[in-house]
């Protein structure tokens, strides 16, 4: 029988709420998050950091939490998909998506909506080829990114006082 | 004709659960007691199982092992045949063969569990190429290792050489492609004796995997029962391995007596499942001194891997494309697809088209170039024409006018001036820079009497409370059907589509409507969606409850009254094959498809000479499409292709050795990032077909076809490099541009 | 998921000098672990051997970015994300800003380091070469003290560091002399982001009245280690830059380079664009 460590028991804010979470803690915590908190908004596309399926906000910066061990975690404030919308009222980034077409299969959805608000909290005012550059890190199969970024432009546009 | 909801971009049914992440996908769902499950594979590409051996240090009473003579019924995934056993047994002829299931509550010691199974083989000689196969040298499947073979003759070719002025010949390739759906496969199943088979999972065909899971258990239709949950891609490479993945979880739940779940890595689901089929293709045509068509010879082979799968569908497509959509007078294509010992391919979105239109439109911008014309103009003076024929003998009744589709891209793309400013600065400097197109059809629906076959059927009804529910089998994944089909049905009647339901595909609730593939769902089952529909309408008018052009408010009303006095208010539609529509199987001839959806594509790219890298510019996308029901929906399906199509172009490459795909990760099997495609330019011409829902056609898999070749075309423009394979890695590129110096 | 998860050990020890007692009292059984962008990969893919590892991602000592007259020091924790803002990074040394946001993606940048990535000594990584122009040093720490190396020659072989199993690098010193330089920097992968190098070319040149009075090149990809073609900067330096020398060094070039072919590219490919590179390099100070 192969031998097992013990658990730990870490301490983190999620999505605003204090939350204990225990696991092995070389888990990961894409693992862990959709595991032991229930927030399956979190995707696994890849397990290699190259999809981003798994892109959540750690301590304000956008990671793929495929890489992230659950004890490294400890003490973080992470804000996942289920974070975003507040209750009924989705954000602009999501608003944007839904009426431009940004989802189609949906499974790189929340992260791409991640990455995009990711973006706009450091640029607000992002070119196609910053906003292209800003998502290169998250991989769509169903939209060939056309629409993605449209939406990530018309949800600035709503952003920008005034409109 | 004033549309309420055809035409318009009504926001996606389930787009709310996407944006939000409450969509829920087959690795979100836990059942109590579940536990989980992994796959104990081959290794070795061909050879005799002689025995099994579980290493000492794993809790062994703890799993439920699951190997051959644990199946109930029959040892097969059943679909066109029965030749790919669900669980190796004495002999394996790919090294992704299943041979053992394991399944444990702990799914990190199940892993280390997997490695402690060791599976003997004695290996046996294997084949991995074309060639190989072709030769005979082994024969690993049937006789000969062909699963099929096509045949299609128009006209008297053989003399028809002996009139050619000009005679271009030339050989194409196209590499295997990775589906690379974001969400990997998955299933889980509960199973017992009692109860039987229920499996919910990742898939694009419910009654597929339910027909395989009657087989596999052998128990009566009823007690099986398939569910689909929602899907994170699927584009064909969910339509026949789903089957697969459901019938070892079912059989792992069937031995333990829990739900068992499975979810591959990626890693698993890159080796072990299918992808699109390579492909050789030979291409020999004469043409007159002014560029007409006299003469069209192809011989077209795919590799199927190593079991049959869908391989003569696929076949049958790519047989029936090859010759595009020009008028030829005599044409000879022999086709088939073989055998190797790699895992089976399977279905990708095109389906076979895309090889053989690599193939057609790459010839024939060489072919323009020997005979002295302009792509373009070799292209119009061979256009098929209303009521000519094409290869396989269907006359072509559309008002398609292609050469008016060609003028449009050519202006929207800015062709002619670009063709001209490129090859003047191209003279200068290491980046060059090219402009090509490729003009080429689609057939929607499953080939000449495939859909008359399927008997696809679709239910609509309607509830008290005036509520419209659609039953259907047609699988959501991204693509629209959920929306496309509230649109369609909303407009039946006159209502909006958040009055609209589409139920979960279960196959214990819904009708069999076809599998969701070859670019059917719209243009076939919505056209049973929309019969339904009216069919209720009707029922509604003709009970005298409802009147013409009423509101929700009345509908539901009339829904009520019509309830409380007849009990139900539903209508079942069964698929009609047109009685004017031909198939001769035999002489693989007549009406191949019911409708085409027709395309020019027309794709800019920069190549640095330095480094050999091909980047897309700009990309221009017209088609004629019949209607399009959704304009966001419709262009986002045409984006999604051409960025696959980018990918099968320049950058997917399936590294294989001895049979194993040695790339299997995302870091080095490439697709494109959002750096790496350009804003796709889409642009749809309409001529509603009368029998399409709305007038609407099939598209899902149309941009598959045109993509490849137009960027090829680009690339020997800006190069001068005679592209006949692809991807066109920059590896290859850079010797052809060492070859093209010297 | 390939790896038996529970089977590894991960402790964050609270100051660094507990973790170089820890590494120091059993040197080889802990392994330290940054942001994990290298070694979670391998955990996944059931390639990670070693099971215990120390998590020194916050260790304060290792983090942050000093700015004297003569140098500019990082932290061996600074993340490709902190190295992009940097005002001075980024205005003085462009190659190793292009080279961190060329790494992965922005999340990876996030959570990459620069200790780690040099302590991972793969040759197809991205920094190194822009390091090795920039002739940088590295801080190795220890129980036992501190020792200053240069990074030119710190790398032995494939995988292989100079370094003991007691310790740590802590920082990467830059001296600032080279501002005035002309720089070159370009990575060529397998799509425009997030992809592994095929060939990847630093250079940077001092031009004095039209010549090359000094220059560096360093290359990865196309050695088991990321290397500085010092032969090639021989034949450059002191010449005004013609098809002649650039031919010549071309040709020294493939002779002190041994690209092979891999999963992702082959030889030749590597050094037709190692060749092209160099090329590329010269005609940027070309006037």
């Amino acid at each position: 029988m192969p031998e097992a460590t013990r658990k730990i028991r870490v301490q983190c804010e999620i999505n605003g709420r204090i939350v204990s979470l225990e696991a092995h803690p070389m888990s990961r915590l894409l693992d862990v998050l959709r595991e032991e908190a229930g927030l399956t908004g979190t995707k696994e596309g890849c397990g290699e950091g190259e999809c981003g399926a798994c892109s959540i906000e750690m301590d304000g910066a956008l990671v793929n939490s495929c890489l992230v061990p659950l004890l490294q975690a400890d003490g973080a404030k992470i804000r996942t998909i289920e974070g975003v919308a507040d209750f009924a009222k989705l954000s602009a980034v999501q608003q944007a998506f839904l009426t431009h077409g940004g989802a189609q299969c949906g499974i790189c959805t929340p992260g791409m909506i991640l990455a995009a608000l990711n973006l706009l909290s450091r640029n607000g005012h992002p070119t196609d080829s910053e906003i292209r550059e800003g998502l290169s890190g998250n991989l769509c199969r169903c939209t060939g990114y056309t629409k993605i970024v449209e939406s990530v432009v018309a949800a600035c546009r709503s952003l920008r006082p005034g409109s | 004709m004033e549309h309420r909801q055809i035409g318009k971009s009504v926001p996606r049914k389930e787009g709310r659960e996407k944006v939000t992440g409450s969509a829920r996908y087959v690795d979100d769902l836990t059942f109590p007691e579940m536990i989980h499950g992994v796959t104990v594979r081959s290794g070795v590409a061909r050879g005799k199982i002689l025995s099994i051996r579980f290493d000492e240090g794993i809790p062994w009473d703890e799993f439920a092992i699951v190997t051959a003579k644990d199946i109930p019924g029959k040892n097969c995934v059943a679909l066109l045949i029965e030749d790919q056993p669900c669980l190796a047994d004495q002999f394996v002829n790919h090294p992704e063969e299943a041979i053992v299931l394991l399944a444990h509550p702990d799914k990190y010691l199940l892993e280390a569990a997997r490695r402690a199974v060791h599976v003997e083989i004695e290996p046996l000689p294997a084949v991995f190429t074309i060639e190989d196969s072709l030769s005979q040298k082994h024969a690993i499947w049937g006789g000969d290792n062909i699963f099929k073979a096509y045949h299609v003759e128009k006209g008297d070719i053989d003399s028809a050489w002996a009139v050619a002025e000009f005679v271009v010949e030339g050989d194409y390739e196209t590499g295997a492609q990775e589906q690379l759906y974001i969400e990997p496969q998955g299933m889980i199943a509960r199973a017992n004796p009692a109860d039987g088979v229920t499996v919910w999972g990742s898939l694009q065909c419910p009654y597929y995997v339910h027909k395989a899971l009657v087989r596999l258990f052998g128990l009566p239709k009823e007690k099986i029962r398939v569910v689909q949950t929602e899907t994170g891609g699927g584009f064909g490479g969910k339509e026949e391995y789903p089957s697969m993945i459901a019938s070892h979880a079912a059989l792992l739940a069937w031995k333990c007596g829990k739900p068992v779940k499975m979810i591959y890595d990626r890693a698993e689901d890159m080796a072990a499942t299918t992808k699109r089929h390579p492909s050789r293709t030979r291409i020999r045509t004469g043409h007159t001194r002014d560029g007409r068509f006299v003469a069209m010879e192809i011989d077209f082979t795919l590799d199927g891997g190593a079991y049959e799968t869908l391989s003569p569908v696929v076949l049958s497509r790519g047989t029936i494309h090859a010759a595009g959509p020009y008028t030829c007078p005599n044409v000879r294509i022999r086709s088939r697809v073989v055998a190797t010992n790699l895992p089976p391919h399977g279905a990708f979105r095109g389906f076979g088209a895309p090889q053989s239109v690599f193939a057609l439109e790459r010839h024939l911008d060489r072919v323009a170039a020997a005979v002295g014309l302009t792509p373009e103009e070799l292209r119009r003076r061979n256009f098929i024409q209303q009521g000519e024929t094409l290869a396989v003998g269907q006359v072509v009744h559309e008002r398609i006018e292609m050469g008016k589709l060609l003028d449009r891209a050519l202006q929207l793309s800015g062709y002619h001036e670009k063709r001209k400013r490129f090859a003047e600065g191209n003279s200068h400097g290491p980046i060059k820079r090219g402009i090509g197109f490729a003009s080429f059809l689609h057939g929607a629906g499953f080939t000449g009497s495939g859909e008359e076959y399927l008997a696809s059927e679709a239910l609509v009804s309607a509830t008290r409370d005036g509520r419209v529910r659609i039953l259907a089998g047609s699988t959501e994944m991204g693509q629209g059907t959920n929306t496309v089909f509230a649109q369609i049905a909303a407009e039946a009647l006159g209502l909006e589509c958040e009055q609209i339901e589409i139920l979960q595909p279960d196959t214990s609730l819904v009708p069999n409507s076809g599998p969701t593939v070859a670019s059917r769902t719209t243009m076939i089952v919505g056209k049973l969606v929309e019969n339904a529909a009216l069919a209720i309408n009707k029922s509604l008018l003709d009970a005298g409850f409802l009147k013409p052009g009423c509101g929700a408010k009345d509908f539901a009303d009339a829904c009520q009254q019509y309830i409380d006095k007849f009990g139900a208010l539903q209508s079942l539609v069964k698929y009609q094959h047109p009685r004017d529509l031909h198939w001769d199987d035999g002489k693989y001839q007549g009406d191949a498809y019911g409708a085409y959806a027709w395309a020019v594509y027309v794709a800019e790219v920069s190549v640095d000479t330095r480094t050999a890298e091909v980047h897309v510019e700009d990309f221009v996308a017209v088609q004629e499409v019949g209607k399009v029901i959704n304009p966001i929906l419709a262009a986002g399906q045409i984006e999604g292709g051409v960025a696959q199509g980018i990918g099968f172009a320049l950058y997917e490459n399936v590294v294989w050795q001895e049979g194993r795909m040695s790339n299997g990760q995302m870091t080095n099997y490439i697709m494109p990032t959002s750096m790496d495609v350009p804003p796709i330019r889409v642009f749809f011409e309409e001529l509603p077909y009368a029998r399409g829902p709305a007038g609407a056609k099939g598209i899902g898999e149309l941009p598959l076809d045109g993509t490849a070749p137009a960027i090829a075309n680009a690339i020997a423009h800006a190069t001068g490099a005679d592209v006949r394979q692809i991807p066109i890695t920059p590896e290859k590129l850079m010797e052809m541009l060492e070859s093209v110096h010297a | 998921m390939r790896s038996y998860v529970p089977g590894y050990e991960i402790e964050a020890p609270r100051t660094l000098s507990e973790a170089l007692e820890r590494i120091a009292r059993e040197p080889g059984v802990w392994k330290p672990f940054a942001g994990g962008t290298d070694v979670m990969v391998l955990l996944e893919a059931g390639k990670l051997p070693h099971r215990r590892f120390l998590s020194i991602w916050k260790l304060p000592e290792l983090r942050g970015i000093s700015v004297t007259p003569e140098h500019v020091t990082l932290g061996a924790l600074t993340t490709y994300s902190e190295i992009r803002r940097h005002e001075i990074l980024a205005r003085e040394f462009p190659l190793l800003c292009r080279a961190a946001a060329e790494t992965g993606s922005v999340a990876t940048q996030n959570r990459g380091t620069i200790g780690g990535n040099i302590a991972n000594a793969s040759p197809a990584a991205d920094s190194p070469p822009a390091l090795l122009v920039s002739d940088a040093e590295l801080e190795l720490i220890s129980a036992r003290g501190a020792r200053w190396v240069p990074y030119q020659g710190f790398w032995k072989g494939y995988k292989q560091i100079a370094m003991r199993e007691d310790e740590l690098i802590g920082g990467i010193r830059l001296p600032r002399e080279k501002s005035g330089w002309a720089h070159f920097y370009r990575k060529v992968g397998t799509r425009r982001a997030q992809a592994i190098s095929k060939v990847c070319f630093a250079g940077a040149a001092h031009l004095d009245a039209g010549r090359i009075a000094d220059v560096r090149i360093a290359l990865g990809s196309v050695a088991p280690i990321v290397l500085r073609a010092v032969e090639t900067e021989a034949i450059l330096r002191g010449e005004k830059v013609s098809p002649a020398i650039v031919a010549a060094a071309q040709e020294t070039l493939a002779s002190e380079i041994t690209p092979i072919s891999d999963i992702r590219s082959t030889a030749h490919y590597r050094l037709r664009v190692a060749q092209n590179l160099l090329a590329e390099f010269c005609e940027t100070f070309v006037a």
